[in-house]
């Protein structure tokens, strides 16, 4: 080929570079200190490198030298916005090792503040989403709505964020005088406020705009990296563990899986994984009401064992945190501090995905995809 | 030029230099709390009675803050980006007329500072310069994310200008003039713009959303996105001077779009002209009332709406409003020709 | 007429004064204890990874050049709208045969699908995305 030649073949086209940028760790929505490495041609994203550890506290390291009862306020550190379905699937995986049968008060307490707590955390992802694609005064509405969940939890244990209340065997402490009542009346005011999110920001244009047809996640690829919780949901898979492998005593409420529709869009799109957790906090509103209704009497601490020693040997147990299955794999050498402990998080896997299904999109969007699958950095770190 | 003239037209400067600075730290203030009240939130309320002495003091904190140049900018155009922002954007209220003649003797003075030939043209040249300063305080800093964000700036002046432009030639077009003393003239005689260019009129309100960097088009600073835009590596007073270039801009945008659709100072069904002193205090009030309600709607718009990408921003500029004024314009002239036939 | 013009520069020299009177007022009030890492641009935290000033690419250089051609068209209609009024019907068509001619000029800009200027390679792009449909890498 002469050099003309070479000339002419590009011909209107001009060489560029491609730059490679950081979005965190010390960014405004990176959902923490998630550092990613994006490399851009021009605004749109061709790779995306997801590194982790800003966060990294060697939860699992620090397991292995706790007795069992000192795991549980390091698992509220975990999944900082769902402490209570970090405690609860912890808890129950021991108690499941040890054979121990808790009141059934306890079960429904646990079921109440768990489901709680999800509505607490979907509101915060909501919240937090909205930001992402510009929308503030979405976040204060939500985060108004999350602080009167977070009183019912100070309420009953004296604590906001990290609670420390579900203990292998029990409870820390009894419901307090009223909580029924009180939480009946949180969830009549909330039922209504789940419109007014939808008025103001699920069926704006400019939102619908920016998140249907967006970083669409199909169905066998969700499967295929491991993704669970709404990111899952939100592609049209059934598989929610409260209804698949009903633990505790889930099989007892009458609840939906919700799924995603495509209504917006594609099946799978960013639009979908958040219209699921809209839905989802409907969803936890039944539950809870159902489990206050048939609330039983009884005594929370008689459970309580002396001694955590569970039997040699190991077990994985795993449930649905707001975020997807949630598991934690503990080993027994029949001492009382585990051999060892794995936590599988929902949220490392749903991460894991951002380069398969944000490759290609621009900056802007790589913002939605992330704030789409809603990760907490304590829980991806440990 | 007699000396009551230069007088005149001294104290004018100082009085519209003067008001718009104080507009300017009131909008930030009256940002900060109407958002506050939009959000159940308090908002800034202990400087002064009601935080009514905040701006002074976000000021003053301003002028205490250590100024950092970054060693990889590109020192002049960094130093001289937030000045083209600031000069153009201070300068444009200079030909808005804000209020009716006032007679003091045998004098007829102009409540307005300079009532250029081509008034329409000067504050659209002067906004654009604006610009040129986001995009050289993005290129300037040396870094990334500011890139980004100046780059964005000329992708958003490309989609939005012609709209702009477009939709005022409607306006023009039936005032014959670029001054607007005639434009305000013709609508005291025949209605508002608003009734005969309703069309014009909101293709103007959208663009001038995108000209003054508003939520839902402010891609070039979209803090969740790009941290801060064209102004992330500037700190202190020269953040601050692209910050209340900002609202200076929406100032200016909400007396230009006031003038050109309604009526400026005028006051429906009213002659100020024949009211004497009155009707002049009367006709600035209408111009403070129609202007702050613009104002309003930047801050209500900008808290109720999530953001545009800019390629939608693109594409609404230029398959939207871009034919949409094309056919605003060809319709004025028709109905303009066909009637002058009739 | 001219004399129109000047309260303009004084305008312009009192906004000067006001930033320079502040920016002086800075340099004597301010702390300035610089160091290197104060000094570096921002980049999340991160060490800078290459410089920013590469050749980068805008894509949307195409719509640029037809900015330019219809901003000058703009500029065109306005003294054109000015005196309108005045020049009735032969105005009214000479101006919709230029306008006729840029819109013909939009509209094979359209058709060439050039407005469409971001170029994502989406993978399982669908809906609006799936024409963008293709692997990044």
């Amino acid at each position: 080929m002469t050099a003309t030649d070479s000339k002419s073949s590009n011909f209107g086209v001009v060489e560029t570079e491609e730059m490679v940028l950081n979005m965190g760790p010390q960014h405004p929505s990176t959902h923490g200190v998630l550092r990613l490495k994006i490399r851009t041609d021009g605004e749109i994203v061709t790779h995306i490198e997801p590194h982790l550890g800003y966060l990294h506290r060697c939860f699992e390291k620090h397991c292995e030298n706790l007795s069992y009862e000192q795991v549980i306020p390091f698992t509220d550190r975990c999944d900082y916005l769902a402490s209570m379905a970090n405690n609860h699937i912890y808890a129950l995986g021991v108690e499941q090792m040890m054979g121990l049968e808790v009141p059934d008060r306890v079960e429904y307490i646990r079921i109440i503040m768990v489901e709680l707590q999800r509505i607490a955390s979907h509101l915060m992802g909501v919240g937090t989403f909205g930001l992402d694609v510009g929308g503030i005064t979405p976040f204060t509405y939500c985060f108004r709505d999350r602080e009167r969940v977070l009183d019912l939890f100070e309420y009953t244990c004296g604590a906001r964020l990290l609670y420390n209340y579900i203990w292998i065997g029990g409870l820390s402490h009894d419901l307090p005088e009223n909580f029924v009542q009180y939480a009946n009346e949180f969830l009549d005011y909330f039922e209504p406020k789940i419109d007014e999110y939808n008025r103001i920001l699920t069926y704006n244009k400019i939102f619908i705009e920016r998140t249907g047809d967006v970083g669409v996640l199909p169905a066998d690829v969700a499967i295929s990296y491991g993704c669970t919780g709404p990111v899952l949901r939100g592609s049209g898979v059934s598989w929610d563990l409260r209804k698949n492998e009903p633990y505790s005593i889930y099989d007892r409420f009458e609840f939906d899986t919700v799924l995603g529709t495509g209504e917006m869009g594609t099946l799978g799109d960013c639009w979908d994984r958040y219209f699921v957790r809209i839905q989802e906090m409907r969803e936890s509103i039944k539950i809870v009401r159902q489990a206050l209704a048939q609330l039983p009497e009884g005594d929370v601490f008689e459970a309580l064992p002396k001694k955590v020693r569970p039997p040699e040997g190991s077990i994985y147990f795993r449930g649905e945190s707001p975020r997807g299955e949630l598991g934690y794999f503990i080993v027994s050498d029949g001492k009382n501090v585990p051999y060892r402990v794995k936590m599988r998080s929902p949220a490392f896997c749903n991460l894991s995905v951002i380069n398969e299904i944000g490759a290609g999109w621009m900056i802007s969007d790589i913002v939605t995809i992330l704030g789409s699958l809603d990760i907490v950095l304590g829980e991806i770190d440990r | 030029m007699s000396g009551f003239d230069i007088a005149a037209a001294l104290v004018k400067v100082l009085l519209v230099f003067g008001v718009t600075m104080l507009t300017i730290m009131l909008m930030t203030l009256a940002e900060r709390r109407v958002s506050a009240f939009m959000q159940y939130r308090l908002g800034p309320n202990r400087v002064g009675f009601g935080g009514l002495l905040q701006p002074l003091a976000d000021g003053l904190k301003f002028l205490l803050k250590e100024d950092i140049i970054p060693t990889q900018a590109n020192r002049p155009i960094y130093l001289l980006a937030p000045v083209i922002v600031m000069v153009p954007a201070l300068m444009t209220m200079a030909v808005i007329p804000f209020g009716a003649p006032l007679q003091i003797g045998e004098h007829l003075v102009p409540l307005q500072v300079a009532d250029l030939n081509i008034g329409v043209l000067y504050i659209l040249a002067l906004t654009s310069v604006g610009v040129y300063g986001l995009v050289l305080a993005g290129w300037g800093s040396g870094s990334k994310y500011p890139l980004l964000g100046g780059l964005r700036a000329s992708a958003q002046l490309i989609s939005y200008e012609l709209a702009m432009g477009l939709s005022i030639i409607g306006v023009v077009m039936l005032t014959g003039g670029l001054t607007f003393g005639e434009i305000i003239a013709y609508q005291q005689e025949t209605g508002w713009n608003i009734w005969k260019q309703p069309l014009a009129a909101l293709i103007f309100l959208i663009a001038i959303f995108a000209e003054t960097n508003r939520l839902p088009f402010d891609l070039t600073e979209a803090e969740q996105e790009l941290v801060g835009g064209y102004h992330t590596e500037y700190s202190s007073l020269k953040f601050a001077m692209f910050y209340l270039s900002e609202y200076a801009n929406m100032i200016t945008a909400s007396a230009f779009m006031v003038s050109l659709f309604f009526g400026g100072w005028d006051v429906p069904f009213v002659d100020e002209l024949a009211m004497g002193g009155w009707g002049v205090a009367l006709s600035v009030l209408a111009f403070v009332v129609k202007v702050g309600f613009f104002l309003f709607l930047y801050i209500w718009v900008r808290w109720t709406f999530p953001r545009f990408r800019y390629d939608q921003l693109m594409r609404l500029g230029w398959k939207v409003l871009l034919p949409l004024a094309l056919v605003n314009v060809v319709l004025t002239g028709f109905w303009l020709v066909w009637r002058a036939g009739a | 007429m001219y004399s129109d013009f000047a309260p303009i520069p004084v305008f312009a020299v009192l906004s000067v004064v006001l930033i320079g009177v502040a920016l002086f007022l800075q340099r004597i009030l301010a702390p300035a204890e610089k160091t290197a890492l104060k000094l570096s641009v921002y980049e999340c935290g991160e060490e800078v990874e290459g410089p920013a000033w590469i050749q980068f690419n805008i894509r949307f250089y195409v719509i640029a050049l037809i900015f330019l051609i219809f901003d000058v068209e703009v500029v065109l209609l306005f003294p054109w709208a000015v005196v309108f009024k005045d020049l009735g019907w032969v105005a009214f068509i000479e101006m919709l045969i230029f306008l006729g001619i840029l819109t013909v000029g939009l509209v094979a800009v359209w058709s060439r699908r050039d407005l469409d200027w971001v170029k994502m390679k989406v993978p399982y792009g669908q809906g609006r995305y799936a024409k963008l449909r293709g692997s990044a890498e």
